[in-house]
């Protein structure tokens, strides 16, 4: 049996309308500079953008043409769909209703090839897993849980290896984790006789000194100042060094709390939690504004062609747990970075040449229009033509200023060349104008959502309805949010996907998803007084059940092809 | 912390100075604790450095010694900056020492004097950093605001 992938060809943006800056701009500048009498403007240009014959199968560039063994997709044993489930639940916990769409059918889809198991770790469980970490460790290896932080910072929280490597040689390890090998008695501060700060010069009697096991002594004053200054200035925590030239000893956590006020210490924890999310693969911190939350995916670096890691924070914010994106399936991370580039790079210069440019008729030069006349003269090679529907200015008699003749032959016939030459970046406007369109409408969606929640408390107070009955607006909305996201990189997706017997499926399947969204979408336009009617109210909860279910087909299709391909 | 700590030490190291310093290190002026100049020369007969003597300008955050001190080579009519693949031609030194990472709290004015002292004597090499022209040109930041990349600290 043939198996059939999908396959995107990167290739495509290299031959299709990439039109750099310079072969406009300069244009632009010379139209700039003409004056306002003249009405005609025609410049010539280098050729317009060569347009591709869009062979589809680059191989070398192919981003999803390894076949890969079942074996690479995600670990999906038993004990990971319990963490699923936990985390799924998080976003409908305040849903008691089980009859609402959303949770039902997310309930339904437990088992979908789009689902990544993932956890949500909030602070305190982020520090007591650290704690336990520390703890085994000192009870292991007998050491300090000072020390044992301090270790398994330096192995990455891998304690295994620390373990294994500390059983081979404590010494070896604690020298290059910044430890030292004598044990003294537990650090204070001191009151020394005869001793001189080297920091500060102070010699007065009494003075108060500390130091770490290396002994290197300074006053309690250098020391939490040289100490605030790393924690708050420098945002170090991990590996604070000793103050003295040289001397690569970690000052610990014990140490620590002896010399810095308490705002400085909590501080330092958050700092000590950053180093420990940040060192830890499997975790990241979710990048809602405000947002303390971490949140644990075992997916690794390498399947992320494969599988668009979708995860859902406690706060809501659904983001990408590969990239960090806001949330992007069915596209994958990779495609999503070149997307946004692209756009970047050429949507300025696009939506500029389709608004203000079309290709002489004749020889093909830019052209660029910057007045209302529509009589166009190519600098080039001097042919006259109309702006609006290209054809022959010769057959526009008398009427000057207005083009009523769209439909003669001369200008069909050059429209249709002109159609042609743009084909590339008339494909590229195409995905792109539907992805910035849905942009455009998830920013509305938000502030439908703001304005459902306001419709759902006027509900219940004039229908009479419970809280609980007018859930089902709620999830309507979230619906709608997630669809839309889900449908604005569908087009991402499709302008790299290579025309094969899949891409009919996708584009099916994206035409369904987008019609339930505008279907559900339209529910909202609807007075708060028409929604108390229990018919509307089926009805909204069967769009929004369809569209939800029409995302997970989508994504349902797309993963396993992506997992396969 | 106020700019009295900075002070305090600052006092002390001046009274050590006005003491006494090592060879090829003169203190040209310390009339506040925000801003010194000093003067240093090789003592060996490097030619690159044999017969030429140049300025240093110090200048002290309240937060020093804890912070390390702003320190540049200046060109004046008979001070030159000196030729150095770590010193760019503003006068801008790159040397681990001066970052907040190399500094530590119990160096001193002297003891930074004497670095760049063994800095250019140990140096061989006739030529500025690479990239200083585009360097010297762009750059806006502070001394302490730049990353340098320490690529080399045996120079
Ligand atoms: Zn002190
Ligand atoms: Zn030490
Ligand atoms: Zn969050
Ligand atoms: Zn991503
Ligand atoms: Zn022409
Ligand atoms: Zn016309």
């Amino acid at each position: 049996m043939i198996r059939k992938f999908f396959q995107f060809n990167w290739k495509r943006k290299a031959a299709e309308a990439t039109i750099s800056s310079s072969t406009i701009l300069p244009n632009k500048r010379i139209l700039a500079s003409a004056g306002p009498e003249s009405s005609v403007v025609a410049a010539a240009a280098p050729p317009t953008p060569v347009t591709t014959a869009s062979n589809g199968m680059d191989s070398e560039d192919d981003f999803m043409s390894a076949v890969s063994s079942e074996d690479d997709i995600l670990p999906d044993d038993d004990s990971d769909n319990d963490d699923m489930s936990d985390a799924e639940d998080f976003d409908f916990d305040d849903e008691p209703d089980p009859d609402l769409g959303m949770h039902k059918d997310i309930s339904d889809s437990k088992k979908a090839p789009f689902d990544i198991s993932f956890k949500v770790y909030q602070p305190s469980d982020i520090q007591r897993q650290q704690d336990e970490l520390i703890n085994e460790v000192n009870m292991i290896l007998d050491i300090s849980k000072e020390e044992a932080a301090i270790l398994l910072r330096h192995f990455r929280w891998n304690k295994e290896r620390l373990i294994e490597d500390y059983m081979d040689s404590p010494s070896r390890v604690l020298e290059a984790a910044g430890l030292s090998q004598t044990t003294a008695g537990p650090l204070k501060r001191e009151v020394i006789p005869g001793f001189v700060c080297d920091i500060c010069c102070n010699e007065e009697e009494g003075l108060q000194s500390f130091s770490i096991k290396c002994g290197h002594r300074y006053c309690v004053n250098c020391y939490s100042y040289y100490l605030s200054q790393k924690i708050a200035e420098e945002g170090e925590a991990a590996r604070i060094q000793c103050p003295a030239d040289g001397c690569s000893l970690i000052i610990d956590a014990r140490s620590l709390e002896i010399l810095v006020a308490p705002e400085l210490k909590k501080r330092y924890h958050a700092l000590l939690n950053q180093t420990y999310v940040e060192d830890k693969e499997t975790l990241k911190w979710c990048p809602a504004p405000d947002c303390q939350n971490a949140i644990e995916c075992p997916v690794k670096k390498k399947d992320l062609d494969k599988v668009v890691p979708t995860v859902a924070c406690l706060c809501s914010h659904r983001f990408c747990f590969g990239c960090r994106e806001d949330d992007h399936q069915p596209a994958p991370c990779e495609l999503v970075k070149r997307w946004l580039k692209k756009c970047k790079d050429d949507s300025e210069t696009a939506n500029w040449i389709s608004a203000n440019t079309k290709e002489c008729p004749k020889c093909n030069s830019t052209i660029e229009k910057n007045g209302g006349c529509n009589h166009m003269t190519c600098r080039k090679c001097k042919h006259e033509f109309c702006w609006m529907c290209m054809g022959l200015w010769s057959e526009h008699g008398t009427s000057w200023y207005n083009c009523n003749r769209f439909e003669e032959k001369s200008g069909l016939e050059a429209r249709d060349a002109q159609a042609k030459s743009r084909v590339s970046l008339e494909r590229y406007l195409h995905y792109y104008n539907r992805y910035a369109n849905h942009s455009q409408s998830a920013r509305l969606d938000k502030d439908i959502y703001h304005k459902t929640e306001k419709k759902m408390v006027q509900l219940q107070k004039e229908s009479g309805m419970s809280w609980i009955e007018v859930q089902y607006l709620n999830s309507a909305s979230q619906a709608l949010q997630t669809c839309r996201q889900t449908l604005m990189w569908t087009y991402a997706f499709a302008f790299y996907l290579s025309r094969n017997n899949l891409t009919e499926i996708f584009e099916e399947n994206q035409k369904d998803l987008e019609m339930a969204v505008e279907g559900l979408s339209e529910m909202f336009e609807k007075p708060v007084t028409e929604l108390a009617d229990a018919k509307l109210k089926v009805v909204i909860m069967d769009k929004t059940s369809y569209c939800n279910k029409r995302r997970i087909i989508l994504l349902n299709d797309t993963a396993d092809n992506l997992a396969n391909g | 912390m106020t700019a009295q700590f900075a002070a305090k030490r600052l006092g002390k190291e001046l009274q050590k100075i006005n003491n006494s310093l090592p060879p090829g290190i003169e203190l040209v002026s310390a009339d506040n604790f925000e801003e010194w100049l000093l003067d240093i020369r090789v003592l060996d007969n490097n030619p690159l450095y044999r017969g030429h003597t140049y300025r240093l300008k110090f200048k002290f955050a309240s937060s020093y010694p804890i912070e390390p001190p702003e320190v540049v080579f200046v060109k004046l009519a008979d001070r030159l900056i000196p030729i150095h693949p770590h010193i760019y031609s503003n006068g801008i030194i790159c040397l681990d020492l001066l970052s907040s990472q190399g500094w530590s709290p119990v160096q001193n004015v002297e003891s930074v004097c004497m670095s760049l002292q063994s800095m250019l004597t140990g140096n061989t090499k006739d030529e500025r950093p690479p990239g200083d022209e585009e360097f010297v040109r762009a750059n806006r930041l502070r001394p302490k605001d730049i990353d340098f990349f320490y690529h080399d600290n045996n120079v």
